[in-house]
């Protein structure tokens, strides 16, 4: 356990935030202060600044930057949003107050703002929105033996088990501003549905396999995905992602693993090393999983993923051919057809010899 | 079968269709418009700013039947020149009688409408019409007339003689007719508010059936100038006109007939015309006797222009010139002697000297006379006849007429250069009006005129309505949803209409491409208008947009770098608005 080092962590970060904001309302002041019009240099993030990197392992900007200057009639909106979201943040940072979008909307309006979720400040600052506070709504929830100590105010050295809650407790602001106290896992089994996350709890998946359970609930939220590249960079847990067996629970391992190019400007959201424990279309095969036939959606969103640099893998290379051959795909409750314990008895052990636990 | 011929009168009687004449409500708007462009072009005439009094009252309501169609009593009055007694009786009795038979712009020009007009009343209502007049001398004369039409000849039923004590001047017509005012109404209306915008200088009021005043009240007293009478252009002429015009000629030789009796033709011309028609003779030089070679001396002599271009020459130069040579007339003589001499000089100096003969035009054989007026089509030297007898509006009288009617936000007018069809001299002015009072249609509201009376039937028909239609308005950032009207005014001596009813005009391509230039001319201006205008709304969008955003990131700026004092943006703000300016 690094806790020590860890626990300094979460605050360094917000003192680095605030100076960070600060520096950037400063250069602005004092742009104006000298009779110019405030502008600010960012990475361009239009596709052809964005490029898959092999060492990374995700998307990032290239060396292409862009001028953001309130000169220009067609950029002083999102311009004054940008600074504007700026203020909002340093204004939740500083009070220790956490925000969602819609919140931030809102906000906006009594500026006679309208605000969009733009990423013009994240590019700008190099921090991701949830670095200042600002949420999405939330849905996604983690389970298992894994003791947290909070920051926020009110609750500051307070600790919780993570088992302490049946439901699992939810990924919300609070959960991502922890610090990580101590923890008894020795994996991460990320999920995509909510049904089969609490059937894992039911079936003490967690103990059988010594796993912490984290529900993505669909496409993992970025706090989400931030959490898990914590649990795997803070505490050296690997982690196994189970989907449905589509091209659709394909990307969301993916974007777990290789992030998204939306998310191209950021760092410390993927997990490089996490592995996708299926449902395989080789699965729906080995194992003669009920199943419904590919849509002609699913086969063009196939096609478009072996263009895709992030599926260069063999693995994936394989399960695309076989969904593209077989022409069906199953979802993850698929396995109940042979009794709801099955898939934690018979499946999950079998995967996760496959990955190498 | 039987034979019988009708008068003038009988004819239109039969065919008042073409008169513009079709039914009741036709028929009253007709009335209105040729008795009231009567009373303007005779104050026109005496060079006064015309008052036209119009009243249409409801004669007899029981007469109304279901249909609308009712008796009404029309009385018009205006202060121009008056009519002397004695044309009285004709002027509104007989058809086809009239003052405008002349080569100058009037609004009438058959001499048709007014009687036309009692015509008709008579026919529908079998009442004499009572004519006032005086031409401000000191009797008023007042004639009670019936027409009658088989012989085409006033009936004078009445005339009473009263004394002019307040100098009046104009004349009053009152006369019954059958119309159906609640269908003509608007048409009517829309008459008299296009008379007013072309002719800005006039007062005119309406009181209708139902009582009501409609009041278009002059915005200046100032007239375009008068037209001039003007004699008729050679490429305009028939062999008909040229027989008449022989007939009261005093000219013995058609040289002096051309000069006298046709536009825009000197001696000159005369001369290169009548020689291109080969209507001119020149003395053979074999018989010429000394005191003729002593002439033509005397006449290079006399002259500087001779003497500059023939050098010195003597008597005995022409002399032993005459014996080498074998022309047989003066002209060939002249012209292989003085080979580098242009003719037309050389004919000058002949006529000059007395050696050009040219025909007593009475002698002409019908033969001859035709191939004169063919001649006449085929010569190009004639100059393009001028637009002295032309009256039209001109811009400056244009533009008040509009901004008078349509208070429009932007005008554009332009007149055009004088131009000619078929030797009938005309101009073309045209306009264009955005904004104001011009009512957002599908379409363009089109105002057309011809010698300033409003054309408002057979729009689809006219040629202004074809080229407005071939232009490309998307270029001149036109749209057909926008407030603009477009008016087409064209003068002439012989405007080409190509009904008696005087609602369109027909497509002459002459005609066709001055509209056309002058629409350009117009559309190009509002074109600029109109970029000026999205470029200034754009601008204050752009500055609206810097002064809402500029303070914001300024306040929110401030707040994050933790400063109290919010920076100065007004610099900012003005350099934005210096920059516009600049560039405006």
């Amino acid at each position: 356990m690094k806790s020590k080092e860890l626990e300094s962590s979460a605050k360094e970060k917000k003192k680095e935030i605030l100076n960070d904001l600060r520096g950037f309302g400063s250069n602005l002041y004092n742009q104006m202060e000298k009779g110019k019009f405030p502008w600010v240099e960012m990475p361009s993030r239009s596709t052809e600044n964005i490029f898959y990197s092999p060492e990374v392992r995700q998307y990032i900007l290239g060396d292409k930057s862009v001028k953001r200057s309130a000169r220009n009639i067609r950029h002083i909106k999102p311009f004054t949003q940008m600074v504007w979201a700026g203020f909002f943040a340093s204004e939740l940072v500083k009070n220790r107050k956490t925000s969602t979008l819609r919140d931030v909307y809102y906000s906006a309006q009594a500026y006679e703002m309208s605000f969009k979720d733009q990423p013009d400040l994240e590019t700008a600052t190099g921090f991701a929105r949830e670095d200042f506070n600002v949420f999405p709504e939330e849905r996604s929830a983690i389970f298992g033996d894994l003791t947290i100590e909070y920051t926020v105010p009110g609750y500051e050295g307070k600790q919780l088990n993570l088992t302490s809650h049946p439901d699992g407790v939810m990924i919300g602001p609070s959960l991502v501003s922890s610090e990580f106290a101590k923890t008894g896992c020795d994996k991460v089994i990320a999920i995509e549905k909510g049904g089969l996350f609490t059937r894992f709890i039911e079936e003490r998946v967690h103990k059988k396999f010594n796993a912490l359970l984290v529900l993505t609930a669909g496409q993992a939220p970025r706090a989400t995905r931030h959490f898990i590249h914590r649990l795997n960079r803070e505490l050296e847990l690997p982690v196994f992602i189970f989907t449905d067996g589509d091209p659709w629970g394909m990307h969301i391992a993916m974007v777990i693993i290789s992030g998204s190019a939306n998310a191209a400007h950021l760092r410390g959201l993927t997990t490089p090393d996490a592995k996708w424990g299926g449902v395989y279309a080789t699965d729906i095969v080995d194992y003669k999983l009920p199943s419904d036939p590919l849509t002609p959606v699913d086969v063009k969103r196939l096609h478009e993923l072996t263009k895709d640099p992030r599926y260069k893998g063999e693995l994936w290379k394989r399960e695309i051919k076989t969904f593209l051959k077989i022409k069906k795909k199953a979802e993850q409750e698929a396995f109940s057809r042979y009794g709801l314990t099955y898939i934690v008895d018979k499946y999950l052990p079998a995967k996760l010899e496959e990955m190498g636990d | 079968m039987t034979f019988q011929e009708i008068s003038p009168a009988d004819f239109f009687y039969r065919n008042r269709d073409i008169a513009g004449f079709t039914n009741p409500s036709r028929a009253i708007f007709a009335s209105i418009r040729e008795l009231v462009e009567n009373s303007l072009d005779s104050a026109d005439q005496m060079n006064i700013p015309p008052e036209v009094h119009v009243r249409l009252s409801e004669e007899n309501s029981d007469t109304a039947n279901e249909s609308g169609t009712g008796v009404y009593r029309l009385k018009i009055m205006d202060n121009g020149s008056g009519i002397s007694a004695r044309h009285i009786p004709s002027a509104f009795g007989q058809v086809l009688f009239g003052s405008k038979y002349t080569l100058k712009q009037a609004r009438g020009t058959f001499g048709l409408g007014g009687t036309m007009a009692i015509l008709y009343g008579q026919i529908t209502t079998h009442k004499p019409v009572i004519i006032k007049s005086s031409t401000g001398t000191s009797k008023i004369y007042e004639y009670k007339l019936m027409i009658d039409i088989q012989r085409n000849r006033p009936l004078i039923l009445d005339r009473k003689t009263r004394r002019n004590k307040e100098q009046w001047r104009g004349t009053i017509v009152e006369y019954s007719l059958e119309g159906d005012y609640l269908r003509a109404m608007s048409k009517i209306l829309e008459y008299l508010k296009q008379t007013a915008l072309v002719t800005p200088y006039a007062d005119i009021r309406f009181i209708d059936p139902k009582g009501r005043l409609y009041l278009f009240t002059r915005a200046t007293k100032k007239m375009p100038p008068p037209p001039t009478e003007t004699l008729a252009h050679p490429y305009g002429v028939d062999v008909e006109t040229i027989q008449r015009l022989i007939r009261v000629t005093d000219c013995r030789n058609l040289l002096d007939f051309m000069r006298k009796h046709f536009h825009r033709v000197g001696q000159g011309i005369s001369l290169s015309f009548l020689d291109f028609a080969g209507f001119l003779r020149t003395a053979n030089p074999q018989r010429l006797k000394p005191e003729d070679v002593a002439r033509l001396v005397e006449t290079i002599k006399k002259s500087n222009k001779f003497r500059k271009i023939f050098g010195k020459v003597t008597e005995e130069d022409i002399k032993s010139l005459l014996k080498k040579s074998k022309s047989q007339s003066m002209l060939d003589f002249m012209k292989s002697n003085f080979p580098n001499v242009e003719k037309n000089i050389i004919l000058h100096l002949l006529s000059s000297a007395g050696f050009v003969r040219t025909k007593n035009p009475r002698k002409l054989r019908p033969s001859e006379i035709v191939r004169l007026v063919r001649m006449m089509k085929r010569f190009d030297g004639f100059l393009p006849p001028d637009a002295s007898c032309l009256s039209p509006l001109g811009e400056e009288l244009l533009r008040t007429g509009i901004l008078k009617e349509l208070k429009p936000q932007f005008i554009a007018v332009s007149q055009r250069k004088p131009s000619t069809y078929a030797g009938h001299p005309f101009i073309v002015e045209t306009a264009i009006a955005y904004g104001g009072d011009i009512p957002r249609k599908d379409d363009f509201v089109v105002y057309r005129f011809a010698n300033r009376i409003p054309l408002l039937y057979d729009e689809a028909s006219d040629v202004s309505v074809r080229v407005i239609r071939s232009i490309n308005w998307r270029r001149y950032k036109v749209s057909s949803d926008m407030p603009l009207a477009i008016l087409v005014h064209v003068c002439s001596t012989k405007v080409p209409y190509k009904t008696v009813g005087k609602e369109f005009i027909a497509d002459r391509p002459e005609v066709k491409s001055e509209i056309l230039n002058g629409i350009r001319e117009v559309a190009r201006r509002l074109q600029i208008f109109l970029s000026k205008q999205e470029h200034r709304a754009k601008e204050r969008r752009r500055l609206s947009v810097f002064s809402k955003y500029l303070p914001k990131i300024a306040k929110f700026s401030t707040d994050l770098a933790g400063k109290k004092k919010e920076p100065d943006i007004e610099v900012l703000l003005r350099s934005v608005k210096k920059f516009e300016e600049q560039g405006a």
